[in-house]
């Protein structure tokens, strides 16, 4: 290694090692005075805020009323297949609905395609993101699973309002 | 050929062809609503306007001659605002809630708001309402406030279906169809009207809802509800038939099919009734067994039995191939009693499509040799000798023979062995000693030959448990494309059947008879090796529209 030029010289301080050292004690001194940021999960949950993208759900309006009318575009645009829509003709003034409408959760990729092709805004992404199957029957949600009410989705609707 | 210019390109016409026509023959597709190849000129859409050099003003292609040295422009900015402005105004009263409309993929209005529109309304006033969910007819849902007032339909049932049924009432914005005061659109071709309306206001009750015309995969086919043969479209999500369309053919059914043929027979493919598996009869009861074990049953009991006592009786349901194999097994048993039965419904008839004669392919089971051999007994001789107890063993092909009438019924006890092919349960099934599954026209290839002597194609449209619709090269959807075994919607039924003519050579196998065929095309190349009329034919030949055999036309059918 002799003759070879270090690509910097250490100064008289560096060469010493303690204020660097001292310096770094700083830090960890400093930072065990900031709050936490581990969750002390799950006892602890975590919230997410509006723009997370969750497992998709339908809206459910105030009248019990699904918002979804079974246009099938969420399913066609769907990069991993995951949804099924079978339509169904009802009496109400939208006259077509979802007599089924199925999602697989381990097709979802949670890409948001579906919320942003929705031309009802009826499928929207929700917080929820503790997603665990014991079977592969589990792991597809039904209507039943699927309705929230739209009252818990606030959030994302106004953030979709602001930004979509 | 005169010639004329269309966005500088020369195109030839036909003394008396309108510009659209022309252009479209030469590739060039011009939008239109109102006009309809096979229908009248309505000109009242004015979609289709164009600009003609020397001309003063926009003229609508429908209604415009072509004429020598005419100079046509589609493209031009005058032509391409006009159509933008006809599009906006069509637009003003129609509802836009695509995602509700069932017409949705299909729909020409939608098609053309995303290429000639400006994409966004400009009308802010409370549209006009109309009544929706009129039922007009037996079959069909009409909604007026999609409808865009085209008079295709009013055009096609007075014209096509010859019943003047339909008409326009009120006048301006208020417009709207409706059925003359005491009728009911009721003619037996209300359902080209579904194919026809250029937007969602005729729907067809059957289809309505049940599936987007994106999720579907269609397959060429033939229709088999009388011997006309209708070239028809079958069109299948998870394995289950959905819906038929027509399919265009000038020299057989044009754009149209009858309303018997489009919802009536394709119910039996996905019916609950189907036989799945093969059947024998022990202790008195159908019991399922094994293919293997059913046809060793099979051969052995036709084994006991002498040639003139065993009758065999064809099917003009079944496809040209089915009969073919069929009358080869029974000649190289030895048998002679061949023949089928005709289903002919005097009277069931008309000038449009609908023949009297309820069967496919009667005249393809007529050339391809199901009719009694030169000793041989025709039907009604066959049903006196098994009353005499003469014919001791029956062999039918996807026929109801106890269904004919009650002599039959009284007399098929008389037999010491029945053996029935069938791709639905019926009353000879009930009563057979073995029963072969056989696929239905949605689940094989294969040819029929229609009333004209025309041989058409069909092509399998439902899988069956020995196909794979990759592999054996089916149409497919979106899904069938990416599903798997683990998806809800991919576990559509697989029926347990084979066609008719695959049974025949499984048999013949064992009963150590010369008849080995892999595909129908090999059935099909063997045909046209030994029946004069269909010399030099194969299936690329038959083509997507059929050829005429070379035969004289016969007088019934």
């Amino acid at each position: 290694m002799a003759g070879q030029k270090r690509e910097k010289d250490l100064n008289i301080f560096e060469k010493l090692y303690i204020p660097e050292i001292a310096k770094g004690m700083a830090l960890t001194l400093k930072n065990m005075f900031r709050p936490n940021v581990t969750l002390q999960y799950p006892e602890v949950k975590f919230e997410p805020p509006a723009s997370y993208r969750g497992r998709p759900v339908l809206v459910q309006e105030n009248n019990g009323v699904e918002r979804c009318v079974a246009c099938g575009l969420c399913s066609r645009v769907c990069p991993a297949l995951a949804i099924e829509v079978q339509a169904s003709e009802t009496d109400l003034e939208k006259e077509r609905y979802p007599v089924k409408f199925e999602i697989n959760m381990l097709r979802c990729i949670f890409c948001g395609f579906c919320e942003e092709v929705c031309p009802e805004e009826a499928i929207v992404m929700s917080k929820d993101y503790e997603l665990v199957f014991k079977n592969r029957n589990d792991a597809i949600f039904g209507k039943e699973k699927l309705l929230v009410p739209v009252e818990n989705l606030k959030d994302r609707l106004e953030f979709l309002r602001k930004f979509k | 050929m005169p010639t004329f210019t269309v966005d500088g390109k020369q195109i030839e016409f036909k003394q008396g062809q309108t510009i659209i026509e022309a252009s479209r023959f030469a590739g060039i597709e011009i939008p239109h609503f109102c006009w309809h190849p096979s229908l009248s000129i309505s000109g009242n859409c004015r979609i289709c306007l164009v600009e003609i050099e020397k001309m003063p003003k926009l003229a609508i292609s429908c209604s415009t001659y072509a004429a020598e040295g005419m100079v046509v422009h589609t493209q031009s900015q005058k032509t391409v605002e006009a159509r933008n402005a006809v599009m906006e105004f069509i637009l003003i009263n129609h509802p836009l809630d695509c995602p509700i409309c069932d017409e949705a993929g299909e729909c020409k209005l939608q098609d053309y708001a995303y290429q000639h529109s400006r994409g966004e309304s400009r009308f802010e006033e409370i549209k006009v309402r109309k009544e929706k969910r009129v039922q007009l007819g037996p079959h069909i849902k009409f909604d007026g406030d999609r409808c865009i007032m085209c008079s295709r339909c009013i055009r096609f049932s007075d014209e096509i279906a010859k019943k003047n049924q339909l008409t326009f009432v009120q006048r301006g914005d208020k417009v709207t169809i409706t059925t003359f005061p005491g009728e009911s659109f009721d003619n037996p071709y209300t359902l080209n009207t579904t194919d026809i309306c250029p937007v969602g206001a005729l729907t067809n009750q059957d289809f309505r809802f049940k599936s987007r015309v994106w999720e579907m995969s269609k397959t060429d086919s033939v229709c088999i509800g009388c011997s006309r043969g209708c070239n028809t479209e079958v069109w299948v999500r998870n394995n289950e038939i959905l819906r038929l369309t027509p399919r265009h053919n000038e020299d057989v059914n044009s754009y149209w099919m009858c309303d018997k043929g489009r919802l009536e027979t394709f119910k039996n493919v996905n019916a609950g009734n189907r036989i799945d598996g093969t059947y024998i009869r022990s202790e008195g009861q159908l019991q399922k067994v094994s293919w293997n074990e059913a046809l060793h049953v099979a051969a052995k009991s036709l084994k006991d039995y002498k040639s003139g006592e065993i009758a065999f009786i064809g099917s003009a349901y079944s496809t040209c191939e089915d009969n073919y194999a069929f009358v080869k097994f029974a000649k190289s048993l030895g048998v002679a009693n061949i023949d089928y039965a005709d289903h002919i419904i005097s009277g069931d008839q008309d000038d449009i499509l609908i023949r009297e004669d309820k069967t496919p392919n009667s005249l393809g089971a007529e050339l391809v040799g199901v009719q009694p051999g030169s000793s041989g007994m025709n039907i009604l001789a066959i049903l006196k000798a098994i009353k005499e107890r003469k014919i001791k063993a029956l062999y039918v092909m996807e026929e109801d023979v106890i269904s004919f009438d009650g002599e039959w019924e009284s007399t098929i006890g008389n037999l010491d062995l029945l053996i029935v092919h069938a791709s639905n349960e019926n009353r000879t099934t009930a009563l057979a000693d073995i029963v072969f599954p056989a696929s239905t026209f949605a689940e094989k290839n294969g040819t029929f030959v229609n009333f004209q002597g025309r041989v058409q194609r069909i092509y399998p449209a439902v899988a069956t448990e020995e196909m794979d619709r990759a592999l054996d090269g089916m149409e497919m959807s979106r899904w069938d494309k990416f599903g798997t075994e683990f998806d809800r919607w991919m576990q559509g039924h697989k029926y347990d059947s084979k066609p008719s003519w695959k049974i025949f050579v499984a048999l013949s196998q064992l009963l150590g008879l010369k008849m080995k065929y892999n595909l129908s095309e090999e059935v099909f190349a063997d045909i046209a090796n030994t029946i004069s009329a269909f010399k030099g034919l194969d299936y690329d030949e038959v083509g997507k529209h059929g050829t005429q055999l070379k035969i004289k036309q016969t007088a019934n059918a």
